[in-house]
């Protein structure tokens, strides 16, 4: 198997640096966790890794009430106490009322699969070394029929974090980190290009530099990232607004500027 | 060679342990540098950095190591490639590369290492000691011991794990610096569960119970998930005497202030002691009477003080117009203590001023009306079941 294994898709631009973090974490078995920006295309890398490996993508996406369980299998009491009222179905066959989660999922696939492992922070602050055993062995047990699943190929794990909370170390140590920087003005074009084929250099010129003019913006509460961008170039095509012709003001702040004090700010400082 | 810049990573504060280390050794064997620098460089950082504002400190480590050694780089990573592939050609290595060799001998460093992820499992459920080495691990010491490890030695690795896990312990009660997810997985247990809200959990053992007396005819029990029904109220002493702790006090701050943590949470400010009024800001402009806050408060809330309580004993005992004058003083700031401390039932007082100061200061006087914790991990741990479950209040001549 050669090392090379991902550099971007035809549709999500890489920097080198996350191509070369993404093959390591490959080549290595180990879990990659990606940081960075909101907006910074942290969830889209899972997809478009799976599809560049050919593979599966499972994802789980944490909420703050998720538990490390959920992830691996669910047992349905209630439907098996229904069934058993009613008579429906084979209630001595605990099988059908084990449901798989996205993990367990995960590992009872015969191929190799992508695991998106979505915000693992906003989740219980123990929740990450609730899983450590799981991402090590890539097996886990289930109670209830007594059966061990084991992977039969280690999925390829995929995690994500907005910084919300910290994570213990312990988890950190088996994995392959990777902080996604915000593109610089070249990888930005690239990246508008792949959205927006059509673009003429000069629209995106004018957009970039008011992007850019509006990311430096001193005491922002958040700043403008990539999906805005190309969200805000979207709205301005389809309406066929001339950036040269409104007079220096910023058109669809909105599409940019998610917070009332933002706007008023920036409104403030004359810039739209 | 090489593992120097284990060392010379772990010199900058990285945390870096033999597991990271393992896994870079794993990397290089796999070529995933792809036999240049720069490959080196990202495959390093990838592996041994976990965090945004680490980066810097592995770019600086990374320049001091590798200036000198810039052109040596790829010969170094292939000798090592070929080390890593015949471990037993030892004698054709030189005495630098056998140097290194004997401080990393990749079977042992693996058993080792092994034996102390199993430790680390045992003992982690148990709790501080794990949390509070942040980042310590029994091989770690090579910041201030370049052979720390002790790996070559016969039959080196058990005694070596021993000696390591004692100085790691030694390390861990000089620092008493907190960080958030330390403070956060002190204060999960400030809680008092209680289940109200909206019925959506199944109460199994209701069910089968009342399924029971209906005959076997099935009847589903729901009942409200458990939630923590702790009420809290945080007040912080700044300024003056509480600088230097401030980052340490914010810290606990932002652990407690998270939503959700407790049924209810408020702050306040004061400045050395509590008197007529605590203030909604750090700034002091929002101010709320304290007879206010606590006629507004219950006797069930829980009050964290964090403070030094060091002051000049006049702003403590003596009412305004005394020796010292404090302005609208009317009430001695001793008063004003013991008031909130009567209200409440359980209060306790965090301080960062290391207990051995303690004796013949201010602190005493106050100890002796609050609960008094020093504000490191064990303190933190001890305030807070007091608060939760009561028991022992601390005696200052303990210390």
């Amino acid at each position: 198997m050669s090392f090379d294994v991902f550099d971007g898709t035809d549709t999500y631009i890489a920097s080198d640096a996350l191509s070369h973090s993404v093959n390591v974490a490959h080549a290595l078995e180990r879990p990659l966790l990606i940081r960075g920006e909101p907006g910074t295309g942290k969830t889209l890398l899972a997809e478009n890794v799976a599809r560049s490996l050919g593979m599966e993508l499972i994802s789980w996406h944490i909420k703050s009430t998720t538990k490390a369980t959920e992830g691996l299998y669910m047992y349905d009491t209630v439907a098996r106490l229904h069934d058993s009222r009613f008579g429906d179905g084979d209630v001595k066959d605990i099988k059908q009322y084990i449901k798989l989660g996205p993990m367990g999922e995960a590992l009872s696939r015969p191929k190799r699969v992508v695991l998106l492992i979505d915000e693992i922070d906003k989740a219980d602050i123990e929740f990450p070394n609730d899983l450590l055993l799981e991402l090590d062995a890539m097996r886990f047990h289930i109670r209830e029929t007594n059966e061990e699943i084991v992977a039969a190929q280690r999925p390829f794990v995929l995690i994500t974090s907005n910084n919300e909370k910290e994570l213990p170390d312990a988890f950190l140590r088996r994995c392959i980190f990777h902080y996604i920087e915000f593109p610089d003005t070249e990888l930005m074009k690239e990246i508008v290009r792949v959205h927006h084929p059509d673009i003429t250099d000069r629209l995106l010129d004018q957009c970039l530099e008011m992007f850019y003019g509006l990311r430096s913006q001193p005491r922002l509460r958040k700043r403008p990232s990539t999906s805005e961008l190309v969200d805000w170039i979207c709205a301005l095509q389809k309406a066929g607004v001339d950036l040269s012709s409104v007079g220096g003001g910023i058109p669809f702040l909105g599409t940019l500027l998610k917070t009332e004090q933002d706007v008023e700010l920036v409104t403030k400082r004359g810039m739209a | 060679m090489l593992v120097d810049f284990l060392f010379e990573l772990r010199r900058h504060k990285l945390k870096i342990t033999t597991h990271e280390w393992m896994t870079l050794m794993e990397g290089l064997s796999k070529g995933l540098h792809e036999s240049s620098l720069d490959g080196f460089y990202h495959l390093a950082r990838a592996i041994c950095v976990k965090d945004i504002t680490e980066f810097d400190a592995f770019d600086v480590a990374f320049l001091s190591y590798f200036k000198d050694v810039h052109v040596n780089a790829l010969q170094l990573s292939k000798d090592l490639l070929d080390w890593l592939q015949d471990p037993k050609k030892m004698d054709q290595l030189t005495d630098e590369q056998k140097a290194m060799l004997q401080s990393l001998d990749l079977e042992k460093l693996r058993e080792m290492f092994e034996q102390r992820l199993k430790e680390q499992k045992e003992r982690h459920d148990g709790g501080n000691k794990w949390i509070g080495t942040g980042g310590t691990s029994p091989f770690g010491h090579g910041g201030k011991n370049p052979t720390g490890i002790r790996v070559g030695d016969q039959g080196g690795g058990r005694s070596a794990m021993q000696l390591a896990a004692e100085r790691r312990f030694r390390e861990y009660r000089k620092d008493v610096i907190l960080d958030v997810r330390q403070i956060d997985m002190a204060l999960r247990d400030l809680r008092l569960l209680g289940r109200d809200g909206a019925e959506d959990e199944l109460d199994l053992d209701e069910t089968v119970d009342e399924t029971c007396r209906n005959a076997g005819d099935l009847e589903l029990i729901f009942r409200p998930p458990r939630r923590n029904r702790m009420k809290v109220i945080l007040l912080m002493d700044v300024g003056g005497s509480m600088d230097p702790y401030a980052a340490l006090v914010n810290r606990l701050f932002t652990a407690a202030s998270r939503s959700g943590r407790f049924s209810k949470f408020r702050s306040y400010y004061f400045h050395n002691c509590i008197y007529e009024n605590v203030y909604e800001d750090a700034a002091f402009r929002n101010k709320v009477p304290v007879a206010d806050l606590l006629a507004k408060s219950d006797r069930d809330e829980r009050v964290v003080i964090v403070g030094d309580a060091l002051m000049h004993p006049a702003e403590l005992l003596d009412t305004g117009g005394a020796l010292y004058y404090y302005h609208h003083n009317r009430t001695a700031g001793v008063e004003w203590l013991r008031r909130v401390a009567h209200h409440f039932r359980r209060t306790a007082w965090l301080n960062p001023e290391p207990r051995r100061y303690w004796s013949r200061t201010t602190i005493e006087v106050v100890a002796s009306i609050f609960p008094m914790w020093e504000l490191s991990l064990n303190g933190l741990q001890a305030g807070v079941r007091y608060l939760v479950r009561g028991g022992q209040i601390p005696k200052l001549d303990a210390a």
